[in-house]
């Protein structure tokens, strides 16, 4: 998985639990947090989706990793392909 | 080892909280299971038939509504924490309601989902206190979406406003639609409701609650949720301050990583064997009227709901007497946007007073029947001094063709709350802790309070104390 499929794959996930949000100009290097509605629990929430559909763990000491799409992309890139070697 | 179910939650309720803590619970993959003693759902805010027809019992209107794409409300946060698409609760916005004080209802404030509406009224009658209301609207956006600071309404309105009446009117509906306090309310309270119907409004959809019902139950079916009806919980065992197993009124024994209770602070320390004296609470009564018309077609005009006192205070009190007529709550389900072509086939004209449960209880059958036909006219009489006047003495009487009336004891038969506290003790527990490690409170004791506030009480729980990493070994 490359960087963007990362992102992707993110991206997808936020659109599914908030469903409301414009997720057309999300910028990468901005917060997530600082550009949608997103409360702590919404990130429970992707959290949680990441665990459900890509067997991928956050552990909690990592949240911080998720702030925005290029530190996601940086920190779960290389557990996806983990969890895809795994296969 | 025994054979005991084993789950890693058991939620006592299949009110609105414990469906919706359920919802979240079953989605991040927990075993969970509800335990609800009544053959329906919905608890408070459940439905029932009555001579083949189908009454709402809580519900007059969904408070909080917001037209789609509103960001950062109570609304959109259940919606996105339950996977719920707008569109599911098929919410139809209010007409338009107002509040009427005064023997014949002289002082009115009339207020739509739109809160411009409200703001001309208050320029309108209370010229001189615009500048106060503004202030108090600001402090309301401000405030957190949970409330804020705690403290007493009152002595904040009285900070900003000099007129008593438009302290009292504000108030009535407010305290009406989510008050476990008597005669004032908690800052934080008072903040969360002023949002819910003034910033915020009313809805309903075309059906009822059980439209709403239908869709938590579904969405918790999917996620895999269990549901156990006509299955009550009867003890709860604990051990090590730690609650280890559960009784079912069948004698059953259930055994459970952690326990999720909506039955009510006192109700659950009674399961535990700690029973208390239950709390002064607020009950109330309720007569609907089934018509063979609109409401409209009687003269009484499109209002949604009306708040009425004919008191120069208003007093928000358990009553000495088995009702409180001087003040109440009128709704008529019919008159919502519900579109082109779209109408309840039948009108429906609802009265709800303050009851005292005492003088309600305890009654033998005959004689509580006929308290009930006698309070019945005179609630609906009471009422009808804020509505325009009929065409004809008796015109309500010859349209009615179905009624029904509940009372405290109702309402405490079918929930378990004690006294039939629709809003539960007046002290509330926040955070959701009890006694036991593992054992939380949602629901009216918890503190949210309505149909959004308890969605967001059983979510807000399940988020912080049942899915919270910590917790989430399994």
């Amino acid at each position: 998985m490359t960087n963007d499929e990362c992102k992707k794959a993110v991206l997808d996930i936020i659109a599914d639990i908030a469903p409301d949000e414009d997720l057309t100009n999300v910028k990468p290097d901005v917060r997530l947090r600082d550009q949608l509605q997103l409360d702590s629990m919404d990130f429970l929430d992707i959290v949680m989706e990441l665990r459900k559909r890509h067997g991928v763990e956050v552990p909690e000491a990592d949240y911080g990793q998720l702030a925005s799409l290029d530190s996601c992309a940086a920190y779960l890139t290389p557990k996806f392909n983990a969890v895809a070697a795994k296969g | 080892m025994n054979s005991a179910a084993q789950y890693d939650v058991a939620i006592i309720g299949a009110g609105l909280s414990g469906l919706a803590a359920g919802i979240r619970l079953a989605h991040f993959g927990r075993k969970v299971c509800i335990f609800e003693r009544h053959n329906a759902v919905g608890g408070l805010n459940g439905f029932y038939s009555h001579g083949g027809r189908k009454f709402d019992v809580g519900l007059h209107a969904v408070t909080n509504f917001v037209p789609p794409g509103t960001k950062g409300t109570p609304l959109g946060k259940i919606l996105r924490q339950l996977r719920i698409e707008r569109e599911e609760f098929a919410l139809c916005p209010q007409n338009g309601s107002r509040v009427a004080f005064g023997p014949a209802g002289a002082a009115q404030l009339r207020f739509t989902n739109d809160f411009a509406v409200l703001e001309g009224e208050v320029v309108r009658q209370f010229p001189g206190e615009i500048d106060g209301f503004r202030r108090i609207a600001r402090h309301v956006r401000e405030s957190p979406l949970g409330g804020g600071p705690a403290g007493s309404a009152r002595t904040f309105l009285r900070g900003h406003l000099r007129d008593p009446l438009l302290e009292d009117m504000l108030l009535c509906p407010l305290m009406f639609y989510g008050s476990a306090r008597e005669d004032d309310m908690d800052l934080g309270q008072f903040a969360i409701m002023f949002r819910a119907l003034y910033l915020e409004g009313f809805a309903r959809p075309l059906g009822g609650v059980r439209v709403m019902m239908r869709v938590l139950l579904e969405k918790y079916r999917e996620a895999g949720g269990e549901r156990r009806m006509k299955c009550g919980v009867r003890r709860i065992i604990a051990h090590d301050g730690r609650a280890e197993a559960l009784v079912l009124d069948s004698g059953e024994e259930v055994r459970a990583t952690q326990v999720l209770s909506s039955a009510g602070a006192a109700e659950t320390a009674a399961l535990m064997g700690e029973p208390a004296a239950p709390a002064r609470t607020l009950g109330y009564v309720e007569t609907i009227a089934v018509l063979d018309r609109q409401p409209a077609a009687l003269g009484w005009g499109q209002d949604t709901i009306v708040f009425f006192n004919d008191s120069e205070r208003f007093t928000y009190r358990n009553p000495d007497n088995q009702v409180d007529l001087r003040s109440g709550i009128i709704c008529f389900p019919n008159n919502f946007q519900y579109g082109p072509g779209r109408e309840l086939g039948e009108g429906f004209f609802r009265v709800t007073c303050l009851a005292d449960y005492g003088s309600w209880a305890g009654l033998p059958p005959a004689r509580y029947q006929a308290d009930k036909r006698d309070w019945f006219p005179r609630i609906q009489a009471s009422a009808e001094r804020f509505l325009p006047p009929l065409p004809e003495p008796g015109a309500l009487e010859r349209a009615t063709i179905a009624t029904d009336m509940f009372t405290p004891t109702t309402v405490e038969r079918y929930t378990g709350h004690y006294r039939g506290a629709i809003y539960g003790a007046p002290a509330k527990h926040p955070d959701g802790r009890t006694a036991l490690a593992n054992l939380f409170l949602c629901g009216t004791d918890q503190g949210m309070l309505g149909i959004v506030g308890a969605m967001l009480s059983g979510i807000s729980i399940a988020n912080q104390h049942l899915l919270q990493p910590a917790g989430a070994a399994a």
